[in-house]
């Protein structure tokens, strides 16, 4: 079953097709890396699918529902959950909060209920001695770290990861590598992802965009195989 | 002690002082204090908006007024008894603030900023041209046998404030339950970060519309509360000079801070109270004081005591 | 007086009104445009050029007009100044943060208000026009002696309220001038197109700013200096100003010079007209509404193309 499918999802600026016709299907449970050179339109198809870029045609359906013209934040209270690609977090709050915010909007969790889960959420990124501290007084790598906690906080039934490990040390991405397959199962995971040894170690299946077009699908091999998206992409990476 | 026990204290420990004061108080500062109390509310009002929310309304005299005059006016023309009319000046204003907050808030930033003004001009011109009913500039006052409120008798100068007391504790309290609330807390998370906020899945525009009516129908409260402690309803209170002032204590006292209303209301008013003595120019302290705080002190004064000494005050 | 006349009066009266409308508006909607800041003051550095006017021409004596054309130079000289200095002091120290900005403007509001309370008094003084010979003007009837011209008794204007909007017209022919030809011109364009654009093109962006606020202050005194024959110089007399440049400002689309000058001359028309006949307060509350109503629905203003 499709946790997620756009049906010919289209995306103009001015006279430019950012994003074209796409047809794109999420099976539940998979952790899907979405590649493409600068400018292939990923960041507009990400936008339509969370929200916060009105599609110009086509449709997102979730879960079994058009969402097609249901604003952002009803989106993801319906089980998206969104990291930004330039970090995005409550900089003058506490980690603590940061993290409470995105799991109390659900409102099925007492105050005690929120406070341990913020806690292992925390945990679960290596953040939790430092959940007293400002979000704006963490390096880069931890914002980074403290961004997914919040998303992985909401319990989403897909969290859209865009491009995570830009910024972090190779250390860092260890770790985050670590992080991802620890959810697999759980979650579905839509990866925007420049760092191919990302991609190769943590997605079940790829694909690649390119010209605001799916260039290709395929499993991890089978796209590192493809002469098509090495023209395209990887060859120029 | 935790932060909760010391924030309750703190909150507890101030309520309890005012009630002291009560009692030690020579009558200029009694009455002033009991003005600064139904002021203060005013300001928490505003606060909740500015200082939590971090919307800049330029218009909240509307609220204040749409209060005033909701209670006076129900009280001159429709022979409403204190009571009834309090309830109808606290419903107006309630009533305005969702209007407002609803169209307003479907603009943000200095649109925001100007479409409130608008708004509040607006009314200010409604009840100058109705001044028939409303004697416009030079207002009118509610008689003594009008302040009867539950059998208190609202024009005697003890009464007055113990009831801005309680009225400024009662509000104290709801400020600080409210900002420690859910509610409350996504209202900071929209001021710090809005776009964050909305993709974690919080409704922005419903949070921004209950804190506008909130802090609407709290400053209508405070000024159907000054009506009928004062006993004396006029224009003025609907000019923007009135939707100036929440800003100024609230910047003054520390924006988003449960307690920098009190303190900045009390500064600013003593302060123009006592450059009044000197010059009919004592606006200019305002002026100078708002320029000053923008430049060097934005935090304001209780800011700038969680700063650096009570980081877990509310 | 009958009906026709009195329309046309109305008219000649608003078009004064829309004459010093139209400069001090231009004036807002140059600084918004170019620093995307929203001055407060605005009003009052109308306020100051009349007053000071009043100061030049007070102190000169001799032949009215020549403390008056003193003044039209020294009053907008000595505003300009001033917002300079305020900006260069407070404002750009500010960076410009739009929260911040407005509260500090509202500030400065206050500060020249007071300070001109404090030095000139709560009095309206009068400033003598440099010439001021009444013009009456005729009116045709068609009656029973057929077509007739007549001289209807108290319908005309006077030569120094035609002055007014031909000077009106000659600063705002110059201001074009300056914002189509000249370096600092170019500079302001580019600024209020796309501001990151311009300073990454290496405009001086940020240097200009002084200068913006300098020439909008100055714009808006030189209206005051305009009106003060007209109308007495007073403390208080910022706020109508203030108020109905924004409402121009707003419907012109904000930022947009040529709406502004628009918008100004048909509020200003309007407002003339519209006093005339029905009472100004409720032309003030449904203009203030129709403001904040074209914000919240139409946020580009009424001939505008971008919004806020």
């Amino acid at each position: 079953m499709n946790l997620l499918s756009t049906k010919g999802l289209s995306r103009s600026f001015g006279g430019l097709r950012a994003v074209s016709e796409v047809d794109f299907d999420l099976p539940t449970g998979q952790v899907r890396a979405l590649i493409g050179p600068n400018g292939a339109g990923k960041t507009t198809f990400v936008g339509m699918l969370c929200g916060r870029i009105a599609a110009s045609s086509g449709r997102v359906i979730f879960n079994g529902q058009d969402v097609t013209a249901i604003p952002a934040h009803q989106r993801i209270a319906m089980g998206m959950a969104y990291t930004f690609q330039i970090t995005s977090i409550f900089g003058r709050l506490s980690l603590h909060e940061n993290v409470a915010l995105a799991m109390r909007r659900r409102g099925d969790l007492s105050d005690a209920a929120v406070d341990e889960a913020v806690t292992d959420a925390l945990r679960h990124v290596g953040l939790a001695d430092r959940a007293g501290s400002m979000g704006g007084d963490l390096s880069y790598g931890h914002q980074r770290l403290l961004e997914i906690a919040m998303g992985v906080a909401q319990r989403p039934k897909l969290l859209i990861l865009d491009e995570p490990t830009q910024g972090l040390t190779d250390g860092e991405i260890g770790e985050f590598n670590q992080l991802i397959r620890s959810m697999t199962g759980n979650t579905t995971i839509l990866l925007i992802e420049h760092n191919m040894d990302v991609v190769m170690a943590t997605a079940d299946y790829i694909t690649v965009l390119n010209f605001g077009q799916i260039l290709a699908e395929g499993a991890p091999a089978e796209i590192r195989a493809s002469a098509a998206v090495q023209a395209a992409y990887l060859g120029k990476a | 002690m935790s932060a909760r026990s010391k924030t309750l204290a703190l909150h507890v420990g101030v309520i309890l002082a005012l009630l002291l004061l009560h009692f030690v108080l020579p009558t200029y500062h009694h009455g002033n204090l009991a003005r600064i109390m139904v002021l203060s509310v005013y300001a928490m009002g505003f606060n909740l908006v500015f200082g939590y929310t971090g919307l800049l309304s330029l218009g909240h005299a509307l609220f204040f007024a749409a209060g005033m005059y909701g209670s006076g006016l129900t009280i001159a023309h429709l022979g409403f008894g204190a009571e009834a009319a309090f309830l109808a000046g606290v419903v107006s204003a309630f009533i305005i603030s969702a209007i407002v907050g609803a169209l307003a808030l479907r603009t943000a930033g200095v649109a925001l900023m100007i479409v409130t003004l608008m708004f509040a001009q607006a009314g200010w011109y409604t009840i100058l041209y109705f001044g028939e009913y409303t004697r416009g500039d030079e207002g009118f006052v509610i008689q003594r046998p009008d302040r009867v409120f539950w059998g208190i008798d609202l024009s005697d100068a003890s009464n007055r404030y113990l009831v801005a007391l309680l009225l400024f504790a009662a509000t104290l309290i709801i400020t600080l339950k409210f900002v420690e609330s859910r509610f409350g807390r996504v209202l900071v998370a929209i001021r710090e970060n809005e776009e964050r906020a909305r993709m974690l899945g919080y409704d922005i525009f419903r949070y921004k519309l209950g804190a506008v009516i909130l802090s609407g129908t709290i400053s209508g409260l405070a000024g159907a509360s000054y009506g009928l402690l004062f006993g004396y309803v006029g224009a003025t209170f609907a000019t923007v000079q009135y939707s100036i002032l929440p800003l100024l204590w609230v910047l003054l006292g520390g924006a988003g801070t449960v307690l920098g209303p009190l303190v900045g209301t009390a500064f600013m008013t003593y302060l123009i109270d006592k450059s009044s003595e000197y010059t009919a120019a004592y606006m200019i302290v305002a002026g100078v004081v708002l320029v000053l705080l923008t430049l060097f002190a934005r935090q304001g004064i209780m800011g700038e005591v969680r700063r650096r000494f009570l980081p877990w005050l509310p | 007086m009958e009906f026709g006349p009195h329309l046309l009066l109305a008219i000649l009266e608003g078009a004064v009104q829309a004459a010093v409308l139209t400069l001090t508006a231009v004036g807002l909607s140059l600084v918004f445009g170019v620093m995307r800041v929203v001055n407060v003051a605005h009003g009052e550095f109308y306020m100051l050029g009349a007053v000071l006017a009043w100061c030049v021409t007070s102190t000169l004596g001799g032949h009215p007009a020549i403390g008056f054309v003193a003044a039209l130079i020294i009053a907008p000289l000595m505003v300009g100044l001033i917002a300079a200095a305020a900006d260069i002091f407070i404002l750009k120290r500010l960076e410009y943060e739009p929260k911040n900005t407005i509260v500090a403007t509202i500030g400065m509001l206050y500060v020249i208000q007071q300070v001109t309370l404090i030095a000139y008094g709560p009095e309206a003084r009068p400033v003598q026009a440099p010439f001021n010979q009444r013009i009456s003007l005729p009116w045709f009837e068609f009656g029973d002696a057929g077509f007739a011209l007549t001289w209807p008794w108290g319908f005309g204007t006077t030569t120094y309220k035609l002055a007014v909007i031909v000077a009106a017209v000659v600063v705002l022919i110059g201001l074009w001038n300056l914002m189509a030809r000249s370096r600092l011109g170019l500079i302001m364009r580019a600024t209020q197109l796309d501001r990151e654009m311009a300073q990454a093109f290496g405009m001086p962006v940020e240097k200009v700013n002084a200068m913006v606020f300098g020439l909008g202050a100055a714009l808006a005194a030189l209206a005051g200096v305009l009106i003060v024959p007209i109308q007495q110089a007073h403390y208080l007399m910022g706020a109508e100003p203030l108020l109905l440049s924004f409402i121009v400002v707003i419907i012109g689309g904000l930022g947009s010079l040529a709406g502004t000058v628009l918008a100004a001359v048909v509020i200003g028309l309007s407002d003339g007209v519209i006093s005339v006949f029905f009472s100004p307060t409720l032309a003030k509350i449904l203009s203030t509404l129709f403001v904040a109503l074209i914000l919240v629905f139409r946020p580009q203003g009424l001939f505008g193309k971008r919004d806020l």
